[in-house]
């Protein structure tokens, strides 16, 4: 009778020490959101009872400034784009990841070759590759669809409203691209100021027929509403419209900006070891694949690739709407974001400068 | 009061049962009243202070404080290290424009190890990126070699990148040095120091601030114009119907009050948009081609229309409040007296609604001038107004003393109209319910 009780009271008192943990992962919410959810918190706690708090952001990269100046931080791990987390890292805001921590893939490459290049840095290991992509409604441009990003801008042959972010970056890069600029040679150009001035001029072609947005979600709402014939958007959320939802919309990969998103923690997280455990876990080989069940967005290390499998549907193959595959990849260009660190403010001064003149 | 002290001072002194004086006891027990009554404020003054003055205050000292370049916060420790030492001592000792001399170089150097070394590299770039684009992966990147760098310092340093003979970075990293600045101010007016230091103005094709403060108070206040126009004769309304039908009525001025702001934002693009319900009704009946659709949104129109909206209610409820109490017995005399009714809506009716436009004018005026989220959605690009741009620097370029230069001006700016609106109507004259 003694040792039961002793065994409840120990039993109790894990039990109790266990659902006390938890740790607060800051996101972007929407589609996204909710693929980290079933993919990486879910699996997490089923597996260390370490309970998962969710906690959505417009970009998790501005509470983390604000909390960490403050020092008040209550993030423990955030998901910001890799831009940001470079810049981030650059100030001291995110504590640093020692790269050996994460383990080597399911086909035991090593962490650091499996890995697309570029992809863990000293404070961030990226989880996907998303892409800034162009998308039209097929019911509007059915006999004559459009192909290439130059078709986007072509006004004549293809009439009608278009969606833009409203920013400079990947615009810029987009306008080049459809002028006829190589995309390796995009950001030499941009570099000067002929280039820049050639990507506006690009822009001012199409500027008073441009619907401008801001959240990842607009633009399929944009389409759907008939709004806009074509709109830039983020591939993931174009594919769960059309794919999740059975919306006409059609994704072109020509001329695509892709880049790398991944999780980072804030200096002085509040449960920096748990942290580090969920972080480890969710860029696995099989918890990146796993996400990529949930949205069409690239898993970073190249061992997930062969295990991503179909949609949540059950019917739909991933892998042709991951912008990393072969076929997307024939005009595609990585986001440079060592330019974006550096021309950031002055491209969108103009940018901002140039849209409200 | 002095002649009170002195009669009791003569006079026996007065006490308390307890035998103490009844001068001390009075004011023991008032003070404690006071006391009292200060407790029951006090949860009130301290949230202003906490939510409102403190942040108000920690704004203003951003705007014309940034400690990017010249210190650090060690997170780790706690401490706060002083960077790029060396090389303020040199501006200190030679006056802005002095041509950079091996000293100057080597100074550098030291600043950029240490801040390499202090992983505090990345904000002194971001801090000069500011002013000199294109340099924060200068900093960073030279700041690796640094260590390892042999005098003579200024061959080296050019070695790693020629950009840094520029005489506008040089200026930068003078002006970065100062403890107190002014050229975040100076960005939010769309002016720049040259190389001199000159204040001049930014490039025709970067200027967009002083323009958008412009667009701001226009469109503030022509949306505060047409809340006046449309709610004034709502409230009369309102105001001269019997009480259960105006009951009734003022439920529809309020009931888009209390939906979400968001909910009405979009609801106007349903409305407005191209495939809209505006532009379908317009073209089932006949007047809008189908292929010539009005655009109503994603500009300007759309910013003051659903602004106009939104911003109604604070109109009405002030006019209502001044027009209920009026008799409408003094009109009917000025009629009777032979004024005609123009005339006697003009001397007699308006006059005694002044506190109520003023009221409801200031109360839209400036809520419109720091409106955010309606241009944001509806605005396109010519509808964006000077928040948008604050926002920005916020949340994307993180800029914040640029954002705070930005906020204090449009404060400063609400102030010199509340100023002006005492000095013009004045303040007690205001009634806002």
């Amino acid at each position: 009778m003694k040792k039961t009780l002793i065994l409840t009271t120990a039993l109790t008192a894990m039990a109790f020490g266990a659902s006390a943990q938890e740790i607060t992962v800051m996101s972007w919410g929407g589609a996204y959101g909710k693929s980290q959810i079933e993919a990486y918190h879910k699996p997490f706690t089923d597996k260390t009872g370490i309970k998962v708090v969710s906690v959505d952001a417009d970009n998790p990269a501005t509470p983390i400034k604000a909390q960490v100046e403050a020092g008040n931080v209550t993030i423990d791990v955030a998901d910001v784009e890799y831009a940001d987390a470079v810049r981030l890292c650059d100030e001291g805001l995110l504590e640093e990841i020692d790269p050996s921590i994460l383990p080597d893939g399911a086909d035991g490459t090593p962490a650091m070759d499996d890995f697309l290049p570029g992809a863990v840095t000293d404070c961030l290991v990226t989880t996907i590759v998303f892409s800034t992509i162009f998308a039209y409604d097929s019911s509007v441009f059915a006999d004559n669809p459009p192909t290439t990003i130059a078709d986007f801008f072509d006004l004549e042959t293809y009439p009608g409203k278009r969606g833009l972010r409203k920013g400079a970056k990947a615009n810029l890069e987009m306008a080049l691209m459809a002028d006829g600029v190589a995309p390796e040679e995009v950001y030499d150009m941009l570099e000067t100021d002929e280039g820049v001035d050639r990507a506006f001029d690009k822009l001012e072609t199409i500027k008073d027929s441009v619907v401008w947005w801001e959240a990842g979600a607009q633009p399929p709402q944009l389409l759907a509403d008939g709004e806009v014939a074509m709109t830039t958007a983020y591939n993931g959320r174009i594919f769960n419209a059309a794919v999740g939802e059975g919306q006409p919309f059609v994704t072109i990969f020509d001329g695509q900006v892709y880049e790398y998103d991944g999780y980072v923690i804030p200096k002085g997280a509040p449960n920096l070891e748990a942290a580090l455990d969920f972080v480890v876990f969710a860029t696995e080989t099989e918890q990146l694949a796993e996400q990529a069940k949930w949205i069409s967005y690239g898993p970073a290390r190249k061992s997930s690739g062969p295990l991503v499998g179909l949609y949540q549907d059950g019917k739909t193959e991933m892998g042709p709407h991951m912008p990393t595959a072969a076929e997307n990849l024939q005009k595609a260009l990585p986001s440079n974001f060592e330019f974006w660190a550096d021309r950031d403010t002055e491209l969108n001064e103009r940018f901002n400068a140039w849209l409200a003149g | 009061m002095s002649d009170a002290v002195a009669a009791t001072s003569t006079t026996e002194k007065l006490t308390t049962a307890d035998g103490k004086p009844l001068k001390a006891a009075l004011a023991r027990s008032q003070a404690r009243n006071r006391r009292r009554a200060f407790y029951l404020v006090m949860p009130l003054l301290l949230f202003v202070v906490v939510t409102f003055l403190i942040p108000i205050g920690q704004m203003l000292s951003m705007s014309v404080t940034n400690t990017g370049f010249y210190s650090w916060k060690d997170r780790d420790t706690g401490e706060t290290v002083p960077l790029m030492v060396e090389l303020r001592e040199w501006f200190d000792a030679n006056p802005a424009g002095t041509e950079p001399d091996e000293a100057a170089y080597a100074a550098l150097r030291a600043g950029l190890a240490h801040a390499r070394e202090t992983k505090s590299i990345g904000q002194i770039g971001t801090r000069i990126n500011y002013e000199v684009s294109g340099t924060r992966s200068m900093f960073t990147s030279t700041a690796r070699k640094a260590e390892r760098m042999e005098p003579p310092f200024k061959e080296a340093i050019l070695d790693a990148d020629d950009e840094w003979a520029d005489p506008k970075l040089w200026a930068a990293m003078r002006n970065a040095s100062k403890s107190v600045t002014l050229d975040f101010y100076l960005a939010a007016l769309d002016r720049t120091r040259d190389a001199d230091g000159n204040i001049v103005k930014v490039e025709e094709e970067r200027a967009v601030y002083v323009l958008l403060f412009q667009r701001t108070l226009i469109l503030s206040a022509l949306i505060t114009f047409l809340t006046l126009v449309l709610g004034f004769p709502i409230a009369h309304l309102l105001a001269t119907l019997p009480l259960s039908k105006s009951n009734l009525l003022m439920i529809f001025v309020l009931l888009p009050f209390w939906t979400s702001l968001l909910v009405r934002t979009t609801s106007w693009i349903v409305l407005l948009q191209s495939q809209g319900v505006v532009n379908d009704i317009g073209v089932a009946a006949g007047l809008i081609a189908d292929e010539n659709r009005i655009q109503m949104i994603y500009n300007q129109t759309g910013t003051i229309i659903a602004m106009t909206h939104i911003l109604l209610p604070f109109m009405v409820l002030p006019l209502y409040s001044v027009m209920r109490p009026i008799d409408p017995s003094y009109v009917r005399a000025a009629r009777s007296l032979g004024a005609t009714s123009w005339t006697a809506f003009r001397r007699v009716y308006m006059p005694q609604t002044v506190p109520g436009i003023g009221a409801g004018g200031l109360l839209v005026f400036i809520l419109a001038v720091g409106y955010y989220i309606t241009p944001a959605l509806v605005g396109g690009s010519s509808g964006q107004l000077i928040s948008n741009l604050i926002a920005f620097h916020m949340q994307k370029s993180l800029n914040w003393s640029l954002a705070a230069a930005l906020a204090s001006l449009l404060l400063a700016g609400v102030l010199l109209l509340y100023w002006l609106y005492d000095r013009l109507v004045g303040i007690d004259n205001l009634k806002l319910g």
